[in-house]
């Protein structure tokens, strides 16, 4: 569309059948319904010259054209006046919706899928104003803009509509400043990446306890209320604030992720880490409250404990076990956070980041060869951008690091019921007040 | 019967404009076409294949593959500029 619009240049766009009604809601939402998209079949990736030739030579799955014939066709045909579409649109939609009873109501909001498929507190407006009660921010005020991929356009998001999203998902109103403070950070937890991401929160500082959270014994898993539904109400707002989250239209992830229905939201066991808070690393003071995000949560690997002799061997070979455009972050019990700390002398979550980037490493063929190292990283590297420029530079033999320092985090969650421990592959984001937005 | 209200969760959407694509051409025979590879998966393999075809079938026409200069997520106007200088048209591919 750039090239089309900002250049006069006149194109074709070619992408596989499987994307055809996103690629076609892309172009209609970017003002160019008639943008002229050529399909072939799934997949491109892996298939030889001699079948991708084969696809050049066949014809268009969606259409039953030929491919070349569509292709030409699309860089010589004029453009009929009804392929431009309206000259301009919108999609707002009325604040309230009305039903003829609760069924109803429920039915409506399934099908108009602004659920997570499970069942929600209707949004009344007496629920609304309670939950707005417990902010002082107009409930007009814009909190935010999401989109669900790069290519689709930003929609906005007032405080009452993150407070619809909060009583639907069940949050009590006192969870209501962390909620805005999720949707503060403009961090979708809907993406529609093919590779099926979710979001991650970890709340820091007072509001924790004032609120009732788990840091200990089943943080992550469905035994906290305000864990559970603030992260629900997260997932919620990202796919409603957005303008969508369907799968085929605006939601690709080719398996879907379990961790989306409430985004691994929890919070951090700062009274048991040996280390400072995760919101202090990145520029909090101890007594404020904030929230910290992650996306692109796909992979999980665990151990229990560090062994005595072999623990380095272990920890390099659950970090070899994620993709390295995933970066690591440790969720460690207070028990195996303890063990870093006496088997390996990290007094800081900082010396421990140190270590793990130096240890996590592998030839730099192999490195390069990874899928999502070749489509997000590669070009970087040779645009000359470190430390990539410097590892695409290393024979192929060479032993590489296969994270960044920066993108490596250490957080500490966990009741202590053992020493086990994870890595999530997950990319952080950004840490947020939720002091700002009581 | 009664009516119940409930508040919509949807979020504001911007307006559509719409935009007007670049003319097409009479025909592409004497002319630069790009193949623009834009680094997804296997793309390049496929631009290639389609740049063979472009010999076989319509020798007058010029196709060049050309990557772009970064991640797909980023605008990339040094390639633009170029295919807009030194081309006629453009096929970009593959979205998957």
């Amino acid at each position: 569309m750039t090239l089309e619009t900002g250049y006069g240049v006149p194109t074709v766009a070619v992408h596989t059948d499987k994307f055809d009604k996103v690629v076609r809601s892309v172009a209609e939402v970017n003002g160019m319904p008639g943008l002229r998209q050529v399909f072939v079949p799934q997949p491109i990736m892996g298939k030889t010259p001699a079948e991708l030739r084969a696809y050049v030579d066949g014809r268009d799955p969606l259409t039953g054209r030929p491919v070349m014939q569509e292709v030409l066709e699309g860089l010589t045909r004029p453009f009929e006046a009804d392929e431009l579409g309206p000259a301009e649109f919108d999609r707002t939609t009325p604040p309230l919706v009305e039903g003829a009873s609760e069924d109803a109501l429920h039915r409506l909001f399934l099908e108009q899928r602004w659920t997570d498929m499970l069942p929600i507190v209707l949004p009344t407006e007496a629920r609304v104003a309670e939950m707005l009660a417990h902010t002082r921010r107009k409930p007009d005020e814009l909190v935010g803009r999401m989109r669900s991929t790069h290519f689709r356009e930003h929609w906005a998001y007032s405080v009452e509509k993150v407070a619809v999203n909060a009583v639907m998902a069940g949050a009590r109103p006192e969870y209501f400043p962390v909620i805005l403070a999720l949707a503060a950070t403009g961090v979708t937890a809907r993406s529609s990446s093919s590779s099926a991401m979710a979001a991650m929160a970890v709340v820091n500082g007072p509001v924790r306890h004032e609120i009732g959270m788990n840091a200990g014994t089943g943080a992550m898993g469905p035994y906290n209320h305000a864990n559970a539904t603030i992260g629900r109400a997260y997932g919620l707002l990202s796919q409603n604030g957005q303008g969508g989250s369907v799968p085929g239209l605006s939601y690709m992830g080719n398996q879907g992720n379990n961790y989306a229905y409430n985004s691994v939201t929890f919070a951090e066991n700062e009274e048991r880490s040996p280390w400072e808070p995760f919101h202090v690393q990145h520029g909090r003071r101890p007594d404020e409250s904030a929230v910290s995000v992650f996306s692109g949560v796909r992979s999980t690997s665990f151990t229990l404990g560090l062994r005595e002799t072999y623990w380095r061997e272990h920890v390099r070979n659950l970090l070899r076990g994620i993709d390295p455009n995933g970066p690591p972050t440790l969720l460690l019990d207070p028990i195996a956070a303890r063990q870093f700390v006496t088997r390996g002398g990290f007094t800081t979550k900082a010396a421990l980041i140190d270590w793990l980037h130096d240890n996590a490493r592998m030839p730099a063929g192999e490195y390069w060869d990874y899928q999502l190292v070749q489509n997000y990283i590669y070009p970087r590297a040779t645009f000359g951008e470190e430390p990539w420029a410097s590892k695409l530079a290393a024979a192929p033999d060479v032993s590489i690091p296969m994270f960044r320092r920066e993108d490596i985090h250490v957080v500490v969650v966990g009741g202590e019921t053992n020493g086990y421990w994870r890595i999530m592959g997950c990319n952080y984001q950004k840490t947020v007040s939720v002091d700002d937005w009581r | 019967m009664a009516t119940l209200r409930v508040l919509n969760p949807v979020g504001f959407p911007p307006k559509v404009t719409r935009k007007v694509p670049a003319p097409r051409l009479d025909t592409l025979e004497g002319k630069t076409v790009y193949l623009v590879d834009c680094r997804f998966d296997d793309s390049d393999v496929f631009l290639g294949q389609m740049q063979a075809w472009f010999a076989e079938h319509l020798p007058g026409v010029r196709a060049v593959v050309k990557r772009i200069n970064n991640v797909y997520l980023h605008d990339d106007p040094t390639t633009w500029e170029e295919i807009k200088s030194r081309g006629h048209a453009a096929i970009l591919g593959v979205g998957h």
